[in-house]
């Protein structure tokens, strides 16, 4: 495929997203409902399952290859979990994967997480299709930027992902 | 599976007694006269003003999806008073489970409590004592419900969060410090280390000279809704359920005052189950654990006395009502029809209520007081035993002392002021009520049969059948709040643009610096020797499916063993467990 092929398929294909809870937080009820709305909406979701660490999750949007990583947490221990993904995912080389987050965060928490690229922060009561127009957004503008500069220079294929099995919906 | 299974035929029984033409304690001929006085209001008064002013919907439902009519009349009420109600206290236990209820002595007001460090925490156990709490009741932090230590890297961000910080004995005796535990009860929100924080809290006791048989108090344990709901597990299930035989056993011998299970509905409906729901797995669960005691080889009525119960109370008030009055008239019938008990008190379904967390709102914090109230006063009326009323503020944070302490009062209102706690059951016998509280038994028993049918609860687990119906439930809640078909005030309907932040409480990142170095100073004050040697005896107990695991953790607990080195012990005889792909 030439490289602007390439590049017409990526803007076209589904958005992949990880929804995660970093931590120890087994409250899943909003992190399963925002899996089958965002299946629904005609993305391609992989749950992270219950309690996987900050690295674990990074780790996970690396080899599935996904454009967002979704974090919820309801426990309070956002301001260390979330930065923490953040974290890893520049080190194993997803720093470009968009990062958004949600759960019981006050308002004051709120500047924080953006400043350190968590984006979005919504909170409870927040309607399931603001945040799912949020990510088609987000994501359209990261993808309009990505094929600008990708037409002026042209640049490397990013190795290929490792597919996981056991998480994937449909 | 089998028609002739026991839910089979109840169902089938139940189903009878709807159709058939014997209208319970109603005279047959003034039914006749009754029906043709319906159809009359129906036609000369009802129609014409539907008419000009039709109704607000088309059809309506209750949160559990029940249709509702406009009105209840005898005609829709099939109950015989001696079979299906009885009197308080009196099999089948409908109107309540003790003959004089609130008339006697009222629901114990038992706050769930706990943040930040020990000491925080009994200060706060020590204020609403003093405000007029009857019952104590811990919240413990995420670390703490997974068995890890406040220093594990896996507690980073979490200490103290949305609970106490218990890493060992010594934060135990701290929450406890000055309370008499002979003159307390005390609850323990916990699960996967159940038995651990039993076997502290029985150490607290004997340092205070208090003996393990005057103990009074409950420990969570129910290790089924949490692979259903809470997802607080730490071991595979055949794991934990070994060790709560063996906390059955030993409390069935040793610890007589206290309730080793709270076989919970609370975290299910938190999770999006609906009322009926929650009553079915709750039940289902309850009956898994007779079955694991009469497999441990225990006479039912030797250990079932000791089992309690913990549900949600939600908006629908009259839907709640009839959910606790249903759970008391199934559990006693199934235990004497399908266990075979003999003993009264082990057909008295007892239960702790909590008022919805998940009904709370971020937006208009005071409006949850209204909520709080209503939820409570449907907990009263359904007969609870005992009571947690959530604070304003707790879609926000842990409450402040200013909030709990209205929501303490709020309990003491309805107990002093309303008269409520006066007259046994009194909605009992409003047509709608026993219509609702029948309904839902019948749809109970209906999640019997295909749990039944499925291989019992378990099995059903393993196959995420039930965590299935509960995601259901859940996405088509969130669907229609977004739809308008439902409304929550100050969320889709009266909102308001700009909200005014609350004081809120916040508990300091320090905390596990703090408890770091505690753990640190404790582990070289301690006889590690007499430490390791009890983990061993911990491992060796572990290994042996005959063994009861009671008497070496708490040998490990006084040796000062922390939570985690007792849970890790655990974790390398049993391993994980990772649940089915529900998402």
């Amino acid at each position: 495929m030439s490289s602007l092929e390439l590049l017409s398929e990526k803007q076209s294909r589904k958005i992949r997203i990880l929804v995660a809870k970093p931590g120890l937080d087994g409250h899943d009820r909003g992190a399963l409902v925002l899996s089958r709305a965002f299946r629904d909406s005609g993305m391609e979701v992989i749950y992270s399952g219950l309690l996987p660490t900050p690295e674990q999750v990074a780790q996970m949007a690396v080899d599935e290859d996904v454009d967002v990583v979704a974090l919820s947490l309801l426990n309070g221990a956002h301001m260390t979990a979330f930065p923490k993904v953040v974290q890893f995912l520049k080190q194993k080389g997803g720093a470009d994967i968009i990062v958004v987050g949600g759960g019981i965060i006050p308002d004051a928490d709120k500047p924080k997480l953006e400043k350190m690229g968590i984006r979005g922060n919504f909170g409870p009561g927040t309607s399931l299709k603001t945040i799912v127009d949020f990510i088609k957004k987000t994501v359209d503008e990261k993808r309009d930027l990505e094929s600008k500069k990708d037409r002026a220079a042209p640049r490397a294929r990013r190795k290929t992902a490792k597919k996981s099995s056991q998480k994937r919906t449909r | 599976m089998s028609s002739d299974s026991f839910w089979s035929s109840k169902l089938k029984q139940l189903e009878e007694r709807r159709r058939s033409k014997n209208v319970g304690d109603f005279v047959p001929e003034k039914m006749k006269a009754l029906r043709e006085k319906i159809a009359s209001w129906e036609k000369n008064i009802l129609a014409p003003v539907l008419k000009a002013s039709p109704e607000r919907k088309e059809s309506f439902e209750n949160f559990s999806g029940i249709p509702v009519n406009r009105v209840y009349t005898p005609e829709d009420v099939i109950v015989e008073y001696s079979r299906d109600l009885g009197m308080p206290g009196e099999y089948p236990y409908t109107r309540g489970v003790y003959p004089t209820m609130y008339r006697g002595r009222p629901w114990t007001m038992r706050m769930f409590s706990g943040f930040g460090t020990a000491d925080q925490t009994n200060k706060r156990l020590k204020y609403l004592l003093k405000e007029g709490e009857t019952g104590l009741s811990i919240a413990f932090d995420m670390p703490t419900l997974y068995g890890f230590d406040a220093d594990s890297v896996r507690a980073e961000g979490e200490v103290g969060k949305c609970g106490v910080s218990v890493s060992s004995l010594e934060d135990m005796e701290t929450i406890f410090d000055t309370i008499p535990l002979d003159q307390v009860s005390t609850s323990m929100t916990i699960n996967a280390p159940a038995a651990v924080l039993t076997a502290m809290y029985a150490a607290v006791g004997e340092k205070e000279g208090v003996p393990l048989e005057k103990l009074r108090g409950t420990v969570q344990t129910d290790i089924l809704k949490e692979y259903i709901a809470q997802k607080e597990w730490a071991f595979p299930p055949d794991a934990h359920l070994r060790i709560i035989r063996d906390l059955m056993l030993f409390c069935t011998e040793k610890m007589p005052n206290w309730h080793y299970i709270s076989i919970s509905g609370y975290h299910i409906r938190e999770a999006g189950a609906s009322a009926v729901q929650e009553l079915a797995f709750t039940l289902a669960d309850g009956f898994s654990y007779v079955e694991l005691g009469k497999n441990a080889g225990l006479d039912v009525d030797s250990f079932v006395p000791r089992f309690s119960f913990f549900f949600n109370c939600d908006m629908d008030f009259f839907e709640e009502i009839a959910k606790f009055r249903a759970a008391r008239r199934i559990w006693a019938t199934v235990m004497k029809e399908k266990y075979g008990a003999k003993n009264p008190r082990s057909m008295l379904l007892r239960f702790h209520t909590q008022t919805s967390g998940v009904s709370l709102t971020w937006q208009q914090p005071l409006n949850n007081i209204i909520r709080t109230t209503i939820e409570a006063l449907a907990a009263v009326l359904g007969g609870t035993q005992s009571l947690h009323t959530n604070s304003y503020d707790e879609a926000w944070a842990l409450p402040t002392e200013d909030a709990v302490t209205v929501a303490l009062r709020t309990q003491q209102i309805i107990a002093e002021e309303t008269g409520v706690t006066d007259v046994i059951d009194p909605l009992g016998g409003s047509y709608y009520l026993e219509w609702l509280t029948g309904e839902m038994e019948e749809q109970a028993y209906r999640y019997f049969e295909k749990i039944d049918q499925i291989g019992g609860v378990l099995e059903a687990i393993k196959q995420g059948y039930i965590q299935r119906e509960i995601a259901n439930t859940s996405y088509h809640k969130t669907k229609d709040l977004e739809s308008g078909n439902k409304f929550i005030v100050g969320v889709n309907k009266y909102e308001v643009k700009e909200e005014k932040p609350i004081d809120y409480l916040k508990v300091n990142q320090a905390l596990q610096r703090k408890a770091t170095l505690k753990l640190r100073s404790l582990k070289k004050r301690r006889d590690e020797a007499r430490v390791s040697r009890s983990l061993e005896e911990l491992r060796k107990a572990f290994e042996d499916p005959k063994a009861n695991s009671i008497y070496p953790i708490l040998d490990a607990v006084r040796s000062y063993a922390t939570l985690q080195e007792i849970m890790d012990v655990g974790r390398k005889v049993f391993g994980g467990w990772k649940e089915p792909v529900i998402a």
